[in-house]
């Protein structure tokens, strides 16, 4: 019993002190993996603030978004030009999901919109792969891959660059929505579909805004994911990884999304690295989870969701 | 005309109590399952009776598990794939190490076993709700998912990492493993899924369906008038395992043969949530429907381009399906959704008028 108890409540932590750079590595690992979890996780924020739609269709919009880019790259388009077009598909994909899906579904249960997202899921999956192929493909927009130490700590280029971009998305995404017109109609319509609507902000609108912007983020997340992993069809699972960020963050809340990534991150690597091989490994497909309902069992809204007040 | 209740009175208790009140629905039904248990498995042939009906009658059972939970009581869950794969894998610890039991015994006992973990993972949703009790309740599907992968004692340290139906008798007849006749595999789905729906369709007319009704419609409200949150949402998750722990020991024993974890991964709880919400949410035919549905599409899908004579490569063919199968999805989710079982009441409704219009 007490072998057990040292293995994991004082081995860990005595390897931890052993070797302060490793442990700084796994940190930074961490902190980087998270960013990109983050970068996922923004897109589910972004709609479900705004419509109230649980999007589970955001990972594979990542991977079609990439999909889409490389497949114009691969047939000689330059880069700047591919992104402007790629650009231009996911907001006309956000106008075709406005009108086809969601103009229909308006009014309906949660549940029944949730679903219809993970059969736009299906759809575009099939989609993305009958027009740009299923085999595994390289995204090069230029970003380096390169490692360099400092001060006896590795460092990845490819993941300082995804870090610095996802800072940078979220300042541009809290001004946006709290400096905007547009952002504070979006902000009116997260807060109530009626009153918004009775003070003239055009709901559908709105709506294609949305998902035009979860569209955006999900092209920079598929750059960054593409870069790192290459962009195949294991790209759309990521929204998997993201769903623990968004319920440790809140649902509702873009600094929780990152503050919740982070978490995540640092979390699982930690418990990769450090308790993993107690169990056996591999651990890092349900330990995020874990982690995530860790923190919901005292706060039931995620870090920094809205507070949830019931009345009969 | 034919279909209408005007006329039948009800002289007492048990009659105006009775699960089918009218005698049309009563005499449909009953002549439907009676007509299940003769006609496949003389008529069918072998493949109707592998790749169609004994998957359809096993997911049907998993449909009304997960209908008492998210239909019934309003709890989302995307756990359905790893409360089956802890059926499975009890079952099959079960028999193997007491291989004199019955196995239907075995089956119920797993369910049981499932049922003890349901109510393990129903714990968060005492504090948790809605979506986020949905993403929390894949904690359970991941983690189980990966405890029996990780741990051989599951698979009686077989190298091959998966669990295979051994030869089972029910009454001298042989019911499962490889040299079991697929007829009788069917009529041993059949039994164990009308068995359920009975239940389910008492459970959820009487107190407990009730109270799981009042918790889904407005918790608090619900509270406030004596229901026990606690007592109720763990009895919905204990319950609604149970039925998804059978229905994976089935998927295994009575139609795949053998399994591994990968049988019972995430899209497993997507292909079951998706029978009860094309099916219809809170509705026992509708899980039977949206079974059929979710389980005959692909079927179809991949033998329509044969039929016309249109030969595509593979994987075209895997990517239309794909598309057209989410594209099906959302088309049913949009005309109707509240799912098929509502469209059987809207027929059941001009019946009742028929001929006239109004």
């Amino acid at each position: 019993m007490t072998e057990i108890l040292r293995a994991v409540a004082v081995a860990p932590f005595q390897d931890m002190a052993g070797s302060p750079a490793f442990l700084v590595e796994v940190l930074i690992g961490g902190v980087f993996a998270g960013l990109m979890y983050s970068l996922v996780a923004l897109g589910f924020v972004l709609i479900f603030k705004a419509s109230g739609v649980f999007n589970f269709a955001q990972g594979v919009m990542v991977l079609f978004a990439a999909l889409t880019l490389v497949g114009l790259m691969e047939r000689g388009v330059p880069v700047a030009v591919a992104l402007g077009l790629t650009t231009a598909v996911m907001v006309a994909l956000a106008f075709v999901i406005e009108r086809l899906v969601l103009r229909p579904l308006v009014n309906q249960e949660h549940i029944i919109l949730f679903m219809a997202t993970i059969g736009l899921n299906f759809f575009l999956e099939g989609f993305g792969e009958m027009a740009w192929g299923a085999n595994v493909k390289k995204l090069d927009i230029g970003i380096p891959d390169r490692s360099f130490m400092v001060q006896g700590v590795q460092v990845n280029e490819l993941e300082l660059t995804a870090a610095l971009t996802s800072a940078v998305l979220v300042v541009i995404l809290a001004v946006f929505f709290h400096r905007t017109r547009i952002g504070r109609a979006l902000r009116a319509v997260a807060d109530d579909h009626e009153a918004a609507l009775s003070v003239g902000i055009p709901l559908k609108t709105i709506w294609v805004i949305v998902w035009s912007v979860a569209g955006l983020v999900a092209i920079v997340a598929g750059i960054m994911w593409g870069a790192k992993s290459g962009v195949q069809f294991s790209l759309s699972l990521i929204a998997l990884k993201a769903l623990p960020v968004l319920i440790l963050g809140g649902f509702t809340s873009v600094p929780g999304a990152i503050v919740g990534g982070l978490i995540i991150g640092v979390g699982e690597k930690l418990g990769e690295v450090y308790w993993g091989p107690l169990v056996g490994g591999a651990i890092e497909n349900w330990f995020a989870y874990v982690v995530a309902l860790a923190f919901l069992l005292v706060r039931p809204q995620g870090l920094f969701g809205e507070r949830i007040i019931e009345r009969v | 005309m034919i279909y209408r209740e005007a006329g039948q009175f009800k002289t007492s208790y048990g009659a105006d109590q009775a699960v089918f009140p009218i005698w049309q629905d009563r005499w449909f039904v009953l002549l439907g399952v009676a007509a299940a248990f003769i006609v496949p498995p003389l008529l069918a042939d072998e493949y109707w009776l592998q790749a169609v009906l004994i998957p359809l009658l096993v997911y049907a059972l998993a449909a009304i598990g997960l209908n008492l939970l998210t239909g019934y009581a309003g709890q989302l869950s995307l756990g359905t794939g790893g409360f089956m794969a802890v059926g499975a894998y009890s079952a099959f610890k079960l028999t193997t190490a007491f291989p004199q039991v019955n196995i239907l015994l075995v089956f119920l006992l797993s369910g049981l076993v499932a049922a003890g973990v349901g109510l393990v993972f129903g714990i968060p949703s005492l504090r948790i709700k809605g979506f986020y009790l949905a993403v929390a309740t894949l904690a359970s599907q991941f983690f189980l998912i990966w405890l029996f992968n990780k741990m051989p004692w599951f698979v009686n340290y077989a190298s091959s990492g998966t669990i295979t139906a051994p030869n089972r008798t029910v009454l001298g007849v042989l019911v499962t493993g490889p040299n079991a006749t697929a007829p009788m595999r069917y009529l041993v789905a059949l039994a164990l899924v009308v068995a359920g729906a009975l239940v389910a369709k008492n459970l959820v007319r009487g107190r407990v369906g009730r109270s799981w009704m009042a918790i889904r419609d407005r918790d608090i409200a619900a509270e406030i008038i004596g229901v026990h949150p606690l007592r109720t949402k763990l009895l919905a998750f204990g319950i609604s395992s149970f039925y998804c722990g059978v229905a994976g020991a089935e998927l295994v024993f009575l139609f795949l043969g053998s399994a591994e974890t990968l049988a019972f991964d995430i899209n497993q709880s997507f292909l079951v949530l998706f029978m009860v919400i094309i099916g219809g949410l809170g509705s026992i035919l509708g899980s039977f429907l949206g079974a059929a549905f979710i389980v005959l599409t692909p079927i179809f899908l991949t033998n329509a381009p044969h039929a016309i004579g249109l030969s595509l490569p593979v994987a075209l063919l895997k990517q239309i399906e794909l598309m057209v199968f989410g594209g099906l999805i959302l088309f049913f989710l949009i005309v109707e959704p509240h799912g098929l079982a509502r469209l059987w009441q809207i027929a059941k409704e001009k019946l009742r008028l028929w001929p006239f219009p109004h």
